[in-house]
């Protein structure tokens, strides 16, 4: 049974069409996330199963119950928001408790659920203290200190580590996944950021302009990208993508023919007048004696990697290097890669071949 | 900045000459009320003698005590008193239903808006630029309708709908800064209207709360229009019982009474600011609520 179904769900304001029309499932136990550049609707979406916004025209279940019209507090839903959200005027514990305090649970029962929520987050020894006296981790802990203490069917969470820095974030992704893995409770998880995305879900909807994009695996997403934007979106660097033109033998990109294996041949099929969108992630590419010659122009060590752009016939390709790269800026190199890597896309619907 | 740090740290004589401007103009504002305070402790003798600026010889709180129980308003000689109660009974009231319906209006109008809420905003925001000569007519007539006219009940009604526009203007102003997230998140914790209001929004409040209060209760107090023209002759306000004292012709002027009575009617608005006005400067310049 589905834990929470979106079905042909539309949000218009004014002549605006945020949402047009969102089909996702979600099962019980499932993490889902929604990412997408700014703008792509997927707050809304949010807001919309949570029941802050209402939908134009489709319908929301939660546990096979419609809820499309059901106020926030009848959803059984909890939500982590990007600031928190933490009250002010209340301590830590009464933070935790207030949702229930609202559902009238006895008091033995709030205690209980403080101090459970509370050791699962380690946050014991901060109960007595206001959001105003805790760091941006602390309060975060809190938010979802404040989120598990109902036992909610469905956790929402809003971009919940924007506000942090770097290595925080880290640390939290780790701990929702963990937290997520002991739970199991139905989660779904906006975020802008693709790193976020790949790690914590179980599945991913890339959304763009108001539509999914593609919903799948994080494997699926980015080993076999629906369309050019989502192989664009996910991955970093993104991934590199020429154009291919119909020539002789297939097809190929200024003059340089394409690499094409017998099997994207055949998928390829008839030769395609709008040519295809040949895509190649940097990893994909490697240094090598021979093959398409080029200059780095730039070059990013990280550490464990390097990024080198290469200049070449067929334009700037980001390749990604294990190690330090000893070769210099400037510099004459050979690109390689297996056709097989390569991500082929119809030149004008830009959706995947094959 | 560099400007300001130059002023502080500037020559000495700099700041010699600021801080002399600075007593000059003190000096300057303080001297109307040094001289009430001085002439109603004086007695008509020392008055008479015509040294404004003297201080009292014998200093004598007869003036005070005549003013308040025995001074003359018109044929009456009861002194200011029984206006000073009508104005509390009067102020208390109207200042505190006011703040009240200012509060839930402009927690309505920043954190719950709906299709029009805008406007409604707006035409609330004309009421405080409307001259209140204009609804003198209006208003008499509708306080006759609801059997409350010359009564305090309808002076108080008076200050209520006359002070709505600036209080739902601090309180929607203030809460315009509150997140939204924060009442989401009471809404789905289960909380409704109310116990948002009550449990989140209200005590997230005090400063602009302090700040209602105190600019509610100097416009009420200081008021002399809607107390002159819709009181009868049992609910006259402090300040029309001054003016009625000032006016009310006798053999002698007495000044020390006339500044003891005005004093007694401006006491309570200073008072106020004095105990409560680090809260009216705080809460004007106080920013958004950050968790």
């Amino acid at each position: 049974m589905g834990a929470l179904s979106i079905r042909n769900v539309t949000r218009h304001y004014g002549t605006v069409q945020i949402l047009k029309g969102i089909d996702i499932e979600v099962d019980a136990g499932e993490f889902l996330i929604l990412v997408g550049p700014s703008g792509c609707g997927k707050s809304t979406l949010l807001n919309i199963i949570a029941g802050l916004d209402t939908p134009t025209s489709g319908t929301v279940h939660i546990a096979g119950r419609d809820v499309t019209r059901a106020l926030p507090k009848d959803r059984d839903i909890a939500m982590v928001f990007q600031s928190y959200a933490l009250y002010p005027n209340m301590n830590v514990a009464q933070n935790i408790a207030f949702g229930l305090e609202m559902r009238n649970v006895p008091k033995p029962e709030r205690e209980a659920a403080i101090a459970r929520v509370s050791k699962m987050l380690q946050i014991e020894h901060l109960l007595d203290r206001k959001p105003g006296q805790l760091s941006g981790g602390q309060r975060q802990r809190v938010a979802m200190g404040r989120a598990l203490a109902r036992d909610p069917t469905l956790f929402l969470f809003d971009e919940p580590l924007s506000n942090l820095d770097a290595k925080l974030r880290v640390e939290m992704r780790a701990e929702i996944k963990h937290l997520h893995h002991k739970a199991q409770v139905t989660t779904v998880y906006v975020t802008h950021d693709q790193v976020e995305a790949m790690t914590l879900g179980d599945h991913i909807a890339v959304m763009k302009g108001g539509m999914i994009e593609q919903l799948g695996s994080p494997d699926d997403i980015y080993s076999r990208p629906a369309t050019r934007f989502v192989a664009e979106f996910i991955g970093s660097p993104a991934m590199n993508i020429v154009a291919g033109a119909p020539a002789a033998n297939g097809y190929a990109s200024h003059g340089v023919a394409l690499d094409l294996s017998e099997r994207q041949r055949s998928e390829l099929g008839a030769p395609r007048g709008d040519g295809i969108l040949y895509g190649l992630r940097p990893e994909a590419l490697s240094f090598a004696g021979a093959g398409l010659p080029g200059t780095i122009s730039l070059l990013e060590p990280t550490g464990p990697e390097t990024y080198a752009l290469v200049d070449t016939p067929m334009g700037k390709l980001m390749a990604r290097v294990p190690g330090k790269v000893h070769q210099q800026l400037g510099e004459n190199v050979f690109l390689r890669w297996q056709a097989d890597d390569a991500h082929l896309f119809d030149a004008k619907t830009e959706r995947r071949i094959g | 900045m560099s400007a300001p740090t130059a002023a502080v740290h500037g020559p000495a004589w700099h700041r010699w000459v600021l801080w002399s401007l600075l007593l000059l103009f003190a000096a300057f504002f303080l001297l109307p009320f040094y001289v009430m305070v001085t002439t109603s402790l004086k007695d008509m003798a020392q008055i008479r003698e015509g040294n404004l600026l003297s201080l009292p010889t014998a200093p004598t709180a007869a003036a005070w005590l005549k003013a308040w129980s025995t001074a003359c308003t018109g044929i009456d000689c009861g002194g200011l008193r029984p206006f000073f109660v009508n104005s509390v009974l009067m102020v208390v009231p109207a200042v505190l239903v006011s703040t009240a319906l200012g509060a839930i209006n402009g927690y309505v109008l920043s954190k719950w808006r709906f299709p029009g809420s805008e406007l409604m905003f707006a035409l609330i925001l004309f009421g405080m630029f409307m001259p209140f000569q204009v609804v003198l007519l209006p208003m008499s007539q509708v306080l006759g309708w609801f059997g409350i006219a010359s009564s305090i009940w309808g002076l108080i009604l008076v200050h209520i709908v006359a002070g709505l526009p600036s209080t739902a203007l601090f309180f929607r102003n203030y809460y315009v800064g509150l997140p939204d997230e924060l009442i989401r998140a009471a809404m789905l914790d289960g909380a409704g209207f109310w116990r948002i209001f009550w449990r989140i929004v209200l005590p997230l409040s005090t400063p602009i709360m302090v700040v209602t209060l105190i600019w509610q209760f100097t416009q009420i107090w200081n008021d002399f229009l809607f107390g002159v023209v819709f009181s009868g002759a049992a609910s006259k306000p402090v300040t029309v019982g001054l003016n009625n004292l000032a006016n009310t012709s006798s053999a002698v002027k007495e000044y020390n009474v006339d500044m003891a009575a005005a004093l007694i009617a401006g006491l309570p608005t200073l008072i106020v600011y004095v105990l409560a006005g680090k809260y009216f400067v705080r809460g004007l310049t106080a920013g958004a609520v950050k968790g």
